[in-house]
């Protein structure tokens, strides 16, 4: 686990620079780590956000691409049009949850 | 006079009904196990039927065959599961009460759930290899098919055994140069990963196998829909993959009783706790096998393994004691690589896929994510300890919970 500075906050990552503290997010933070992989966050962003951040704290586990669509009511196409080539991996790494595992 | 209900007599149903029934007193559990039907298919073996490698007639045995004397079968489809009156209700009226309850239902694919896999060209140039109908009609087409583009596909994870398609890809790949047809075929590997495998270290190693083969891959493809007519997959993001066969994975779902009885995810799996293999919310409701979302791989190994693990939980939870077994996850595949050879992987919740030696350090027999012919003569092995040993809850010479003894340390790069 590493140490970084994201806004002028410091927060703690791991080796992908995944948030491993989901306390340690809000939206504000969440505008920054957007950025830093080339996305503005919109409000429709932040609303499949939200949906991530609540389903993880009943489940311990990043939504995947199908749940988001399935219990959050955002279309694949959406999300892949909002966070393009990785949605899944883009979307957690914004919300500040662990990389979603895909499976195993 | 309590009962025991195990739902499904596949690979973690028929286990658990061998084990317990040695282990309940027969005056205090009856034990019954629910299936539709009375087929047991050993589903290791289609991987290799296609290629022309397996009789069908040897990958079948009766279920009943395997259920030991003690324990009642029950052959009927299931309609739900009433967990407030402890009851399983069968489709043809019947109901099942229960004490205890044991879902091992399973995972099946399901083509309908992708738009435009089912059609005209359904076992006719596109094809499953997960089903016995599936293998068997690709086994048919791929002896005489004049050769071009052939795509492998996964539509989405989790699936069964995740290293199958893999393996299928690599023993493609043999199958056509062993017959001098391999520059009449080029081979793409479709993912919706972002490489060749889930965990960095076997998907380096993987990867470069594919490379090595001239396979090239596809990666970060979630699928929209397949186009049958114009034989190309197209994805989500409008990106096309244009096949002359296609061999694809559908996505795998548990059983639709799961999702008539609200106990199951998006997918039909049942939320389960990763450690004491207990339902999330029931005291009463285990989920073994590839029924649960336990984020382990959907594989016989980790039926097995957590059979083992679910057995001690079991016993010392209906005595009023505390669970003192927790599962680790612990998953142990075989890799089929072509020319008579393979991989093995070994790993857990924690620990990826390492290279070393399995299971003696440093003398193996088998290689761990390193090819070797001993693979190969493992996994033909795997058959009779399956029917032989396994299926019956005798022991198997591997442990249960995963070692790090011969495994060596590597970083991904």
């Amino acid at each position: 686990m590493t140490v970084t500075d994201i806004a002028g906050r410091t927060v703690h990552v791991d080796s992908e620079g995944f948030l491993t503290d989901p306390s340690e997010w809000d939206e504000e933070l969440a505008k920054a780590l957007a950025e830093q992989i080339g996305i503005t966050l919109t409000e429709e962003h932040l609303r499949m956000l939200r949906f991530l951040r609540a389903d993880f704290t009943t489940t311990h586990e990043t939504a995947t691409t199908r749940r988001v669509q399935a219990v959050g009511g955002f279309p694949v196409k959406q999300q892949f049009a909002l966070f393009p080539q990785k949605p899944a991996k883009k979307m957690a790494y914004v919300a500040g949850l662990p990389k979603p595992h895909g499976c195993v | 006079m309590k009962s025991l209900v195990v739902l499904g007599a596949g690979t973690a149903g028929t286990m658990v009904v061998n084990k317990l029934r040695s282990r309940l007193a027969r005056d205090e559990w009856r034990i019954t196990v629910v299936d539709q039907d009375d087929w047991h298919l050993y589903q290791p073996g289609l991987l290799l039927l296609p290629f022309g490698a397996e009789r069908p007639e040897d990958l079948l045995r009766h279920r009943s065959d395997f259920v030991p004397p003690g324990v009642g079968r029950v052959q009927a489809r299931i309609d739900r599961i009433d967990t407030a009156e402890r009851t399983v209700l069968l489709e043809d009226g019947r109901a099942v009460p229960y004490d205890q309850l044991v879902i091992a239902t399973g995972s099946q694919t399901r083509p309908d759930q992708t738009p435009g896999m089912l059609g005209d060209h359904w076992h006719r140039d596109v094809f499953d290899f997960y089903t016995l109908e599936g293998a068997m009609a690709l086994r048919d087409r791929l002896a005489d098919w004049p050769g071009g583009r052939l795509v492998v596909h996964i539509v989405d994870l989790p699936i069964k055994c995740p290293v199958a398609p893999l393996e299928f890809t690599f023993l493609a790949d043999a199958f056509f140069e062993e017959r001098g047809r391999r520059a009449d075929v080029d081979i793409t590997f479709v993912t919706p990963l972002d490489g060749a495998f889930t965990k960095p270290i076997a998907s380096a190693h993987l990867g470069g196998m594919l490379r090595d083969r001239g396979i090239s891959v596809e990666p970060d493809f979630y699928v929209d829909h397949v186009d049958g007519p114009a034989r190309k997959l197209v994805s989500v993001d409008d990106r096309e993959v244009a096949y002359d066969l296609l061999v694809t994975v559908p996505l795998n779902m548990g059983a639709d009783c799961i999702a008539r009885s609200g106990m199951g995810d998006e997918l039909n799996f049942v939320p389960t706790d990763k450690h004491t293999l207990l339902a999330v919310g029931y005291d009463d409701v285990w989920v073994l096998g590839d029924a649960s979302n336990i984020p382990a791989s959907k594989a016989g190994s980790v039926a097995h393994f957590s059979a083992e693990v679910f057995v001690e939980n079991f016993l010392e939870h209906i005595s009023g004691r505390p669970m003192t077994h927790a599962f680790d996850g612990h998953a142990n595949c075989f890799i089929e690589s072509g020319h008579g050879k393979g991989l093995l992987i070994d790993f857990n919740y924690d620990t990826e896929p390492l290279p070393g030696r399995y299971p003696v350090p440093l003398v193996g027999p088998f290689t761990l994510l390193e090819e070797s012919h001993a693979n190969h003569w493992g996994k033909l092995g795997f058959r009779w300890a399956y029917w032989h040993l396994l299926l019956k809850g005798r022991p198997m010479p591997v442990p249960t919970l995963m070692s790090m003894t011969g495994k060596k340390k590597e970083v991904a790069s």
